[in-house]
């Protein structure tokens, strides 16, 4: 009898389970299957180099992808040292039940919901404006950096404090200073989180329209320095598809070249965070 | 069953039960003890968030002694262990007063260096927590830390460190593998190693053996038998056998109405064999606790 229900039981929960996992893989095999249907044939080498003619129906997407990686680049390589810099302050120097700690981990996360347009807006005002850095891939890069913060350190904060207690104990046991545990303990432990973070804030900054409009702007030349404005990827993707008459085709191809980036960075990213954990070895 | 089949770089057996075998039964004439006082806590109490966890202990540990400190769970050995090398700071909420004197110093002191106390005062915790690195960075790291830099050094340092506890001949062919690939006795050993290669006065073991096999605990058992004498060794442990086999002093602790205290102090044979207070009697025949 008891028996029986229990089967019953897991029969049903693994039923679920499934039924689950479909609903949740049709939509995206679907997703990848229309974007490959109908942009596989317009993809090739040139259409990957060449720069975009006629507003973007024919000719490539060159300039923009060397437009995407900039902005991208300049977001990472300010957000990731000030994101990792701010999670170690929030882990190691303010106690989890102190007001200020508190505060800003309650701000980030607010900041972490805020719509991207507000960004796109902020940044427009404040880098564009105030800063007088113009429609410019630095701006774009910029406001993107701020957009992806909060995730980015949301989540190393949560990869520092998942170190066990153990660990910290026994480095403070051994009279190692703050910075040398940091430096050697925390950091090394911390970098498949760290490399997680930079993951999702890439995602969702390479995958960013609505803040890039106002600041890196619609240019799609192939920019000449990061003052100049450039247009990115999912801009590209927008204009073709929303503005252009018979964009489409060059706007599905476009949009198969972002997919398979972002599959490929998850990809790469989850390969080193696995081999990182599995070999757990500092380079020496 | 088959251990000795799928790790062949382990000793086999019956060089393990010898090294068992050799284990010296407590002798109170051994002399190791010296009456020189190392570890004085007076009046010191501990608290967490207010909530006093360990009352007033009044406690003299000497030199070269190796004494344990038993007593049911929660009555606040652990956290009087982590007061001696001051790990209670890192503790949110943990306030700890009195007075607390190494050699006549008391550390407590605001102006007390805690890298050096700690430095000094070498610990060891139940689950061995080796870094997730190679066995080689694992002392290296502390080492260089301290100021030994130079390579020769480091070296002869890091093998006589883990020739003291045994591990030189097992792993000097990979002092460049994970830490984490060795078994969790071998694990422990090298956190031993990681203590000691630091040349500490005190060491501080809390229940350094719980979380491993027999064969294992046997062995650790042993090497801090040996340091007996070198070291002065304050040990937690739940296992009443093994204190009986090392301890020269035994502290039993207890829990009265939720605060911890020091019930009974004094020479092992006599705290097993004579005890004073009848929650002592009944914990150590096994009857409480
Ligand atoms: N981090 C902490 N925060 C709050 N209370 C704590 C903390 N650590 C220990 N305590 C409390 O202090 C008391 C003593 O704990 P302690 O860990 O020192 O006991 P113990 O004798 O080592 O126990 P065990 O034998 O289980 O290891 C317990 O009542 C415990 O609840
Ligand atoms: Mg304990």
């Amino acid at each position: 009898m008891l028996a029986s229900s229990k089967t019953i039981g897991e029969k049903s929960t693994t039923l679920l389970v499934w039924t689950a996992a479909t609903f949740i893989a049709i939509p995206f095999c679907w997703l990848v299957g229309d974007l490959l249907w109908h942009g596989w044939h317009h993809l090739s080498l040139n259409f990957v180099l060449a720069v975009p003619q006629n507003a973007g129906r024919e000719g490539g997407i060159g300039p923009i992808l060397v437009s995407t990686g900039l902005i991208v680049g300049v977001c990472m390589a300010v957000a990731l040292p000030i994101g990792v810099g701010a999670a170690l302050f929030l882990s190691e120097y303010t106690p989890h039940d102190q007001v200020s700690g508190r505060l800003v981990r309650g701000s980030l996360d607010v900041l972490a919901g805020v719509p991207s347009i507000i960004f796109g807006l902020f940044g427009n005002a404040f880098f564009c404006q105030t800063l007088e850095l113009g429609f410019s891939i630095l701006s774009g890069g910029l406001t993107l950096a701020c957009m992806v913060l909060p995730i980015l350190i949301r989540t190393v904060e949560e990869s520092f404090r998942a170190i066990a207690r153990d660990q910290r104990l026994s480095a403070a046991a051994l009279g190692l200073s703050k910075k040398c545990s940091i430096q050697y303990i925390l950091l090394p432990a911390a970098i498949p989180g760290i490399l997680v973070g930079s993951i999702l804030g890439l995602g969702r900054a390479m995958a960013e329209t609505a803040a890039l409009i106002f600041t890196s702007g619609y240019v799609d030349r192939m920019p000449t320095s990061l003052l100049d404005s450039g247009r990115a990827l999912s801009i590209h993707i927008y204009d073709l598809a929303m503005n252009v008459a018979g964009g489409n085709p060059n706007a599905y191809a476009t949009a198969l070249v972002l997919v398979g980036l972002l599959m490929m960075i998850n990809l790469i990213a989850s390969r080193i965070a696995e081999q990182w954990t599995t070999k757990n070895q500092l380079p020496t | 069953m088959d251990n000795k089949k799928s790790t062949p770089d382990i000793k086999p057996p019956h060089e393990l039960l010898s090294g068992i075998q050799s284990w010296r039964p407590y002798q109170s004439t051994q002399p190791c003890c010296e009456p020189i006082l190392h570890i004085h806590a007076k009046d010191l109490s501990i608290r967490y968030h207010q909530r006093m966890a360990l009352q007033q202990v009044n406690l003299a540990i000497n030199q070269g002694c190796i004494t344990a400190l038993v007593g049911p769970s929660g009555c606040g050995k652990t956290s009087f262990l982590m007061s001696i090398n001051r790990l209670t700071d890192l503790i949110p909420g943990c306030q700890v007063s009195g007075q607390l004197e190494l050699k006549g110093t008391n550390i407590l002191a605001a102006s007390a260096n805690l890298l050096q106390l700690r430095r000094k005062v070498g610990m060891i915790f139940q689950k061995p927590a080796v870094f997730p690195f190679s066995i080689k960075r694992n002392l290296e790291i502390p080492l260089r830390e301290h100021g030994w830099k130079d390579k020769t050094t480091l070296s002869s340092r890091i093998e006589s460190a883990l020739s003291q506890v045994g591990l030189w001949n097992e792993v000097k062919d990979r002092l460049d593998q994970p830490a984490q690939a060795l078994s969790g006795g071998q694990q422990q050993r090298l956190c031993l190693a990681r203590a000691l290669v630091l040349s500490p006065e005190i060491l501080l073991l809390d229940e350094p053996c719980s979380a491993l096999d027999p064969l294992s605990s046997g062995i650790v058992e042993d090497l801090i038998m040996d340091l007996r004498g070198q070291l002065t060794i304050v040990i937690v442990t739940h296992n009443l056998a093994q204190a009986r086999r090392m301890a020269d002093h035994v502290a039993v602790f207890w829990s009265i109405k939720g605060k911890g205290q020091l019930l009974e102090y004094g020479p092992a044979q006599s705290i097993f064999d004579s005890p004073q207070h009848e929650l002592t009697a009944a914990y150590i025949s096994g009857a409480r606790g």
